[in-house]
């Protein structure tokens, strides 16, 4: 029993470590943006990386998450007789929570996971060690351009995809479950808040910000070659996509419950 | 009072652990302003902590390194990047940036960490390829289109590039062939000597640090075994020294299987 409990406690005191490490090292970043120099090249990089390339994934997942949406909440609302409501059901789940989600979850299978082999590469190729002796501080080069344009750039992406899942719904409803076009986009901006948009955009940059951080961070980290970048790499779009579904309920609890 | 020169780089008492292995367990040694010291040692030996605590890549756990008579150890941000202008380093793997052009490479210190209008940075960077014998067709390659020894080429072009005054240099001829070896050899000497520089190597390659040491030492252990003039490491009777140089598996030293 007492072994258990020690396990326990060491995985406790081992996870503490972690979240203070990590913390350090967002802190850190963060600080050396305070002073320049500052390398907006390199933000713009990462703001076409993480936003152009992404579109093409990002705006497909968002066309069949609404389609799907449109033809499950018609088929489960019908049993209620209130198929009606599909138009406002769709918008309000595609702004509010699965266009920043699943754009979320998109972008850090493919940004996140990019950015830790990215720097973890360096790391074990001493190219990290080698900015330092040229004067040049890590964290100021490689992460904090990342991390803004993650912050930057995910909020924009989610706008695109919120339009793209509402118009996946719009398909579906007027084309296979035969709403009139006018009557289903009346509906539609009919029961949709500001804060609906604002809150899915607030998500998306947060989400943007932990992706880039997550990468950075495993990245930075890794350690023994190939293998160590390679879990560099998974550790990264977990650790994202746990922080990802963690945050949003922390933040739709701060926006929504009464 | 004494009326030596300071040394330009002075360690003393300098411990590094990693968890519970102990790798530099009291490193006292110095060099002196335009000397070319070389540690010698088997794989494993902290050859590379050493390099790497001077530089401040690295912190250590006691002992002090002094700089131009400046201690650096706990050195605060603006002393170290201060610090850092005096350096340069050869990367063992050469760490070139895979995303940018070898003349890039070559001038990134001058263009991010001095400011240095990136046209003027080009032009140094193109006068710094040809001191190791590149021609300006290899400036806009990448890294990857290059061969280990331009690389390395690449690498010492960029290590001189802001014209430090310490340089450093990693296992400068590991993974060459004996012509590439000797070619690296040569022009480290150049480059030291045109620079007026010190410059500290590790490297287990013993042609190498007999071609470009003024003054070798020998790491064992976690300390500083031998030292001496580069003539008198075949005259010595240390055994490990012996042993090392001559490149015998019998002897004092036991080779580790295991790295930590």
């Amino acid at each position: 029993m007492i072994y258990f409990l020690a396990a326990v406690g060491a995985a406790f005191l081992a996870f503490l470590a972690s979240v203070g490490r990590l913390a350090m090292f967002t802190g850190r970043a963060l600080a050396v943006g305070a002073t320049p120099p500052y390398y907006p090249r390199l933000m713009l990089r990462q703001i076409i990386d993480i936003g152009y390339f992404s579109l093409p994934v990002v705006g497909l997942t968002a066309l069949f998450t609404g389609m799907v949406l449109a033809l499950q909440s018609y088929t489960g609302f019908a049993r209620f007789n209130a198929e009606g409501a599909v138009a406002t059901v769709v918008v309000l789940s595609v702004t509010r929570e699965l266009g920043p989600v699943i754009a979320g979850l998109m972008v850090a299978g493919r940004v996140g996971a990019a950015m830790a082999a990215e720097i973890g590469t360096m790391r074990v190729t001493e190219q990290i060690d080698a900015l330092t002796t040229l004067s040049t501080d890590p964290l100021r080069y490689l992460v904090l351009p990342r991390l803004l344009a993650g912050l930057v750039t995910l909020p924009l992406l989610v706008f695109v995809a919120d339009i793209i899942g509402v118009f996946g719904g719009f398909l579906v409803g007027t084309y296979k479950l035969d709403f009139n076009p006018v009557g289903y986009l009346t509906q539609t901006e009919q029961y949709l808040a500001t804060m609906d948009v604002v809150s899915g955009l607030v998500k998306a940059a947060v989400f943007g910000f932990l992706i880039a951080l997550m990468g950075c961070y495993q990245g930075y980290h890794s350690r023994g070659g190939a293998e160590g970048v390679g879990q560099a790499t998974t550790y990264a779009v977990v650790s994202a996509s746990i922080l990802i579904l963690l945050s949003d309920y922390l933040l739709t609890q701060a926006f929504f419950a009464q | 009072m004494s009326d030596a020169p300071t040394p330009k780089i002075a360690v003393s008492g300098l411990e590094k652990s990693f968890g519970r292995k102990r790798v530099l367990t009291g490193i006292e040694i110095a060099c002196d302003a335009g000397e070319s010291l070389v540690v010698i040692g088997g794989s494993g030996t902290g050859k590379s902590v050493l390099i790497k605590c001077i530089l401040g890549l690295l912190r250590p756990d006691r002992g002090s390194i002094r700089i131009d008579g400046e201690e650096t150890v706990g050195a605060g941000s603006a002393a170290r990047a201060r610090l850092m202008r005096k350096f340069g380093m050869l990367f063992q793997g050469s760490a070139l940036f895979d995303s940018l052009p070898v003349w890039e490479n070559v001038a990134f210190g001058l263009i991010q960490g001095r400011g240095m209008p990136r046209q003027r940075a080009r032009e140094i960077a193109l006068e710094k390829l040809a001191a190791v014998g590149l021609g300006p067709e290899v400036a806009a390659l990448s890294p990857a289109e290059l061969s280990g020894g331009m690389q390395k080429r690449v690498a010492l072009a960029r290590a001189i590039a802001a014209e430090p005054e310490i340089l450093f240099f990693d296992e400068p001829t590991t993974g060459l062939d004996p012509i590439m070896a000797d070619v690296i050899n040569r022009l480290i000497l150049d480059c030291v000597r045109g620079l007026g520089a010190t410059a500290v190597s590790i490297t287990h390659d013993m042609i190498s640090a007999r071609k470009i040491a003024d003054r070798i030492a020998m790491l064992h252990q976690g300390r500083i075994i031998w030292q001496g003039p580069t003539a008198e490491i075949d005259r010595t009777d240390n055994p490990y020294v012996d042993q090392f140089v001559n490149g015998r598996a019998e002897g004092p030293i036991r080779m580790e299987v295991r790295a930590a």
